[in-house]
């Protein structure tokens, strides 16, 4: 479904991303664990249009989308949840789900608000809510439930459980792993291990800007010598 | 000096000074949307105002004088306002967003030396006035004393606008989404909406806000040269001190740029002119970041 080929991407004049491919086959979801600022959100970032990567290549259902403007990536079908909660803070929760309410070209209306409700129940309570008051756990339910809006086939997650508590944490893997049963592909950015090795089929490792390790979850789950040396900190 | 004036006198006073507080709310909340949501410190909006005046005139001129002249410019106007606003947004705003503010500073002065030649070259350098339909002309009696009624009119445009303003911010799905990218414009696009088009539509009804300003306050003055240069000056002042982006800011700036405005006429004609700018001032010295919330 998606296919990064060596890409490079860069933040002014600083390389950030070396020569990184991977690929996300449709119903999977694939995580791509490493530290913070080994190039997990940037990886993310390019995909989404949102940093285009200078190099390389990025196709999305057989079609390229290097470099493509991140509203069209929506349009494609592809959802994004940005790491640092960035909810329309000025707006309600509902007008946060509002605004983002869409079906991509040729895709189904699966989610709409009451959908997103039933699915986030905690957030029907707080509607009308500035969404800026939410808590941690609150604010990233509704980042996730704002990208369901857009009614994706392909989610981009990027950190969803960073600094959340672990009761929130595991209410969050629960709801993401639900998400999988409705169809959704994800590509998963973590530097939580035990989230993204509990969720995922295969997983990347990305360290310093470039791919260390690719393989399927299980042998992920074998190898600690991999994961010590490029995930403990 | 106050022992003289008298209750009526301070009331009507305040009746003329929210009558001015009405084309400086409306033309500083067009401002202080494009301010807020496009992030563009817009010189030449006070240049769209003044055009805004001439064309109002030329309407009214084209219909003769006739007493629809006046309802007719004040649709035409900012509508003639909101095209040229179209043409240069698309021609070559939309292409300059990602630059930094300086250079959109320094765009804007330079269109606002632009159209203040064009209005030259287009309606000569004479004065030109525009008279209020029989309707709006004349003066009625509040507590004794003769108000215009062109004054009442403009209080009862002013809440009209704000209401709509609100109503626009709100409860539409332009509004709210202006409002969203008005924090965070990548993650707008990043859930699927094209900013681009939205930034068109906030810069246009910012520009129609600022020719309605000048087709209401055609027939209160002389259109002149230099119009845009007072009211560009007295909008930042009051988009500044209301708080950058926040309409209801810009009303309540307009309110104590307007107030006091009118109560300096009254207790201290000689130096009314000053009575705003301290006010902004005194606003400054104790709020420098605005009276409400700003979205900067």
């Amino acid at each position: 479904m998606l296919q990064v080929e060596n890409i490079h991407t860069f933040y002014g004049l600083s390389h950030i991303l070396f020569d990184v491919s991977l690929t996300v086959s449709e119903r999977e979801i694939v995580c791509l664990l490493g530290r913070n600022g080994a190039g997990k959100s940037t990886t993310l970032r390019s995909v989404m249009g949102m940093t285009a990567p200078r190099r390389g290549n990025i196709a999305y259902k057989g079609s390229n989308i290097t470099g493509i403007k991140p509203y069209r990536a929506v349009r494609l079908g592809i959802g994004y949840v940005p790491d640092d909660r960035r909810v329309f803070a000025d707006l309600s929760v509902d007008e946060n789900l509002e605004i983002s309410e869409r079906v991509p070209k040729g895709g189904v209306r699966h989610w709409d608000r009451k959908r997103v409700y039933d699915f986030f129940p905690a957030l029907q309570y707080i509607m009308s809510r500035k969404a800026g008051l939410l808590s941690g756990g609150e604010q990233q339910m509704l980042t996730i439930a704002r990208a369901l809006m857009t009614n994706p086939e392909f989610l981009l997650l990027d950190e969803p459980t960073e600094g959340l508590a672990p009761m929130v944490v595991r209410m969050l893997e629960t709801q993401i792993s639900g998400l999988r049963d409705t169809g959704l592909t994800v590509l998963l950015a973590e530097q939580n291990q035990k989230v993204a090795l509990g969720l995922s089929d295969r997983g990347y490792i990305i360290d310093n800007g470039a791919i260390r390790y690719h393989g399927p979850i299980d042998e992920l789950k074998a190898n600690e010598e991999i994961r010590k040396k490029y995930l403990l900190v | 000096m106050t022992a003289n004036i008298t209750w009526a006198a301070f009331s009507q006073q305040i009746l003329v000074g929210l009558s001015k507080t009405t084309i400086l709310f409306i033309v500083s909340s067009g401002l202080s949307l494009v301010l807020g949501v496009l992030r563009i410190p817009n010189v030449f909006h006070g240049s769209l105002y003044m055009i805004g005046a001439f064309i109002a005139y030329s309407a009214a001129m084209v219909l003769g004088g006739s007493p629809l002249g006046f309802w007719v410019a004040l649709v035409v106007a900012p509508l003639g306002v909101a095209l040229i606003s179209l043409i240069v947004e698309r021609g070559l705003f939309c292409r300059l967003y990602e630059r930094e503010h300086l250079m959109l500073l320094l765009f804007t002065f330079a269109f606002m030396l632009v159209f203040g030649d064009l209005v030259k070259l287009v309606w000569g350098s004479d004065y030109r006035s525009l008279s209020a339909p029989p309707i709006l002309q004349g003066y009625f009696s509040i507590f004794g004393l003769p108000f215009p009624r062109y004054n009442a009119f403009l209080l009862l445009i002013g809440p009209l606008v704000a209401f709509g303003l609100w109503f626009l911010t709100n409860k539409t799905k332009i509004g709210k989404i202006s409002r969203a990218a008005a924090v965070d414009r990548e993650m707008v696009g990043a859930v699927g909406i094209n900013v681009s088009w939205v930034f068109a539509a906030v810069f246009i009804i910012g520009c129609f806000l600022a020719g309605l300003g000048g087709a209401l306050v055609a027939p209160t003055q002389n259109i002149t040269q230099g119009m845009d240069h007072a009211i560009i000056i007295e909008a930042f002042l009051i988009v500044i001190i209301g708080g950058l982006g926040n309409i209801w800011g810009a009303l309540l700036g307009a309110l104590i740029f307007g107030l006091t405005d009118s109560i300096g006429i009254l207790v201290w004609p000689q130096f009314a002119i000053v009575f705003p700018y301290i006010a902004v001032v005194v606003v400054l010295m104790f709020r420098p970041q605005g009276l409400l919330k700003s979205v900067w």
